[in-house]
């Protein structure tokens, strides 16, 4: 199973939208924020099903996640993660002189994580804490 | 049983001022008007809410009385050298205006939401001012409207109905007496609304509205392609844009996080501006939060600035990029922080979220949110817009009255209130 090379971008979804008015801590939420848009080409290519746990890597930080096909994204090569914890693992610290990080359009890596698993909301509070 | 009509949504910069609420026995039974997300929060914000003031002992969160917790978050930023209030973008501008007056008494900075999504719309418009018009002026009379890296349908899920396309104005009443226009990166729900959808490249935006203007004011351009797009398609949609009366470009964070930033808003208002050459047309940025707009109206007023503004100089200092939240984070400054009605640990890139983690912090929310799991003191609020009242800006500037349609439980207070709390414990303290 090969993985291949992406530009990651983040942004809203209204699965998220309606998760983060449930609650932060809620299971609905967890399950908007910690998927990833994959084009359907790519998966075919890294032979992912829907539902197949993949790790993202930019090098900022890398974090697994559910791959979720979706014809949203315009071409092999785009990947989407919903604003939220899992899509800020994946996001540099630098503003240009702004106050704003890049959030959109960091270079990222996909492989199969078929033996790993999505680490829940208070899991990835810990290692934040304790890395 | 009470039917409260009229009731203003404190969700999505859109504040549509039409929900109607039934509420009987201090429960929301049934909302009407609302969209998806605003239904969502209506009938279910009361299932995971902060149930008493907590603070951290041995890694738990113990419960304590509000005025212990008042007077550990007032101690907390006495003591700080460089504290920072953060957020505020979903609180009423009345709790907004206390939280500016906090920052100046304990002398550190005061930032909200703005910084990590529009922050670089103010840059812009710092260099090149913002031709801009009301969301009622876009219903009755736009004939052409332009989604610039924005997804509405998703993001603020009535705007299409309520303001643009598909609403009936005054002077268009019919979808077919508009056009729409989607930018973007990527197809979403939204654009399948649209008459013409400009698939651009990523980081491309700069690009395509240079070279729109170069069509515009010159004729023609020496590319074969722009952004991704053939030049032909570029043509046909300056020729849209020429051609119509009265243009609106709504812009959204495809525009201000992606690379150029406050350059992509300071060419898309110098596109705007060249437009009013050949016909009326202004811009309006797609808010997110419900009153980050307030939140920016309210600390200019009080501070001269709109966000990332820095008191601890006894006056207001402001340069995002040295005085932003994020920045003072970045580096190790800041040294203590009060969040209100906002999850920077959520949202903020993860090495600026670990140091908010290393140093005291408070959080003020109505419910568990990732930063409040992670807080040496956290004290739980009524719901603005819901349990208590106040004013509200929308995306446009308009300001918008915020009903109170429940009491909130025994024992939870406004943002506004707890705010006044904090400020008179510290002003007892320091006699
Ligand atoms: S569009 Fe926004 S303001 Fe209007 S009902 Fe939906 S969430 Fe509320």
């Amino acid at each position: 199973m090969r993985g291949f090379k992406a530009t990651l971008l983040t942004g809203r979804s209204l699965k998220q939208g309606m998760g983060k008015e449930v609650s932060k801590t809620s299971d609905r939420y967890k399950e908007s924020v910690s998927i990833c848009e994959v084009h359907p080409n790519d998966m075919e290519n890294a032979g992912l099903k829907e539902g197949d746990l993949i790790r993202v890597t930019t090098k900022f930080g890398s974090i697994v996640v559910k791959c979720v096909p979706s014809d949203h994204i315009p071409k092999p090569g785009i990947i989407f993660i919903p604003y939220g914890p899992y899509a800020s693992s994946l996001i540099g610290i630098s503003t240009d002189s702004t106050g704003m990080p890049t959030f959109k359009g960091a270079s990222a890596e996909v492989e199969a994580a078929p033996e790993e698993k999505v680490l829940d909301i208070k899991q990835l509070l810990t290692n934040l804490v304790e890395e | 049983m009470a039917v409260i009509e009229d009731v203003v949504c404190p969700i999505c910069g859109c504040v549509c001022d039409d929900i109607i609420v039934t509420v009987e026995d201090n429960k929301i039974k049934k909302v009407k008007n609302s969209c998806s997300i605003s239904a969502t929060k209506f009938l279910n914000f009361h299932k995971h809410r902060l149930p008493s003031p907590l603070i951290k002992k041995d890694g738990d969160q113990i419960p304590i009385s509000l005025e212990e917790a008042v007077e550990k978050v007032a101690k907390i930023l006495v003591n700080a050298e460089y504290p920072a209030i953060y957020g505020l973008a979903l609180s009423s501008c009345e709790a907004q205006g206390l939280g500016v007056e906090l920052a100046e008494e304990i002398g550190g900075v005061i930032d909200n939401q703005t910084v990590t999504c529009h922050g670089p719309t103010a840059l812009g418009l710092h260099d090149v001012g913002m031709p801009t018009c009301t969301l009622g002026e876009v219903r009755h009379r736009a004939d052409l409207i332009v989604y610039w890296g924005c997804n509405p349908e998703e993001a603020h899920p009535r705007h299409l109905k309520r303001y643009s396309v598909l609403s009936k104005g005054r002077f268009r009443k019919e979808r077919e007496e508009r056009k729409m226009v989607i930018i973007d990166v990527r197809k979403t729900k939204s654009t399948k609304q649209a008459d013409l959808f400009l698939q651009i490249e990523p980081g491309q935006d700069f690009e395509l509205m240079s070279a729109l203007r170069v069509i515009l004011n010159f004729d023609e351009i020496e590319e074969e392609s722009v952004a991704g797009l053939p030049i032909e398609k570029v043509e046909e949609f300056a020729e849209l844009l020429r051609n119509c009366e009265f243009g609106i470009i709504f812009f959204g964070l495809g525009l201000t996080m992606s690379r150029g930033k406050e350059r992509n808003i300071d060419a898309a208002v110098s596109l705007v501006r060249d437009l009013n050459k050949w016909a009326k047309f202004s811009i309006i940025p797609m808010r997110g939060h419900y009153n980050v707009t307030g939140m920016n109206e309210v600390t200019a007023w009080q501070t001269g600035y709109a966000y990332a503004v820095d008191l601890s100089h006894g006056y207001p200092w402001y340069n995002p990029g040295e005085t932003s939240f994020v920045d003072i984070l970045r580096r190790g400054e800041c040294d203590a922080a009060l969040i209100i009605a906002s999850d920077p640990v959520a949202h903020f890139p993860k090495e600026i979220a670990r140091n908010l983690c290393k140093i005291p912090f408070a959080v003020i929310d109505p419910h568990p949110s990732i930063s409040s799991l992670l807080a040496d003191i956290v004290i739980p609020s009524a719901f603005t817009g819901i349990e208590a009242e106040g004013s509200a800006y929308r995306m446009d500037a308009v300001p918008l009255r915020l009903k109170k349609v429940l009491e909130p439980p025994p024992g939870i207070y406004s943002d506004e209130e707890i705010i006044s709390m904090i400020l008179e414990k510290i002003r007892s303290m320091r006699g």
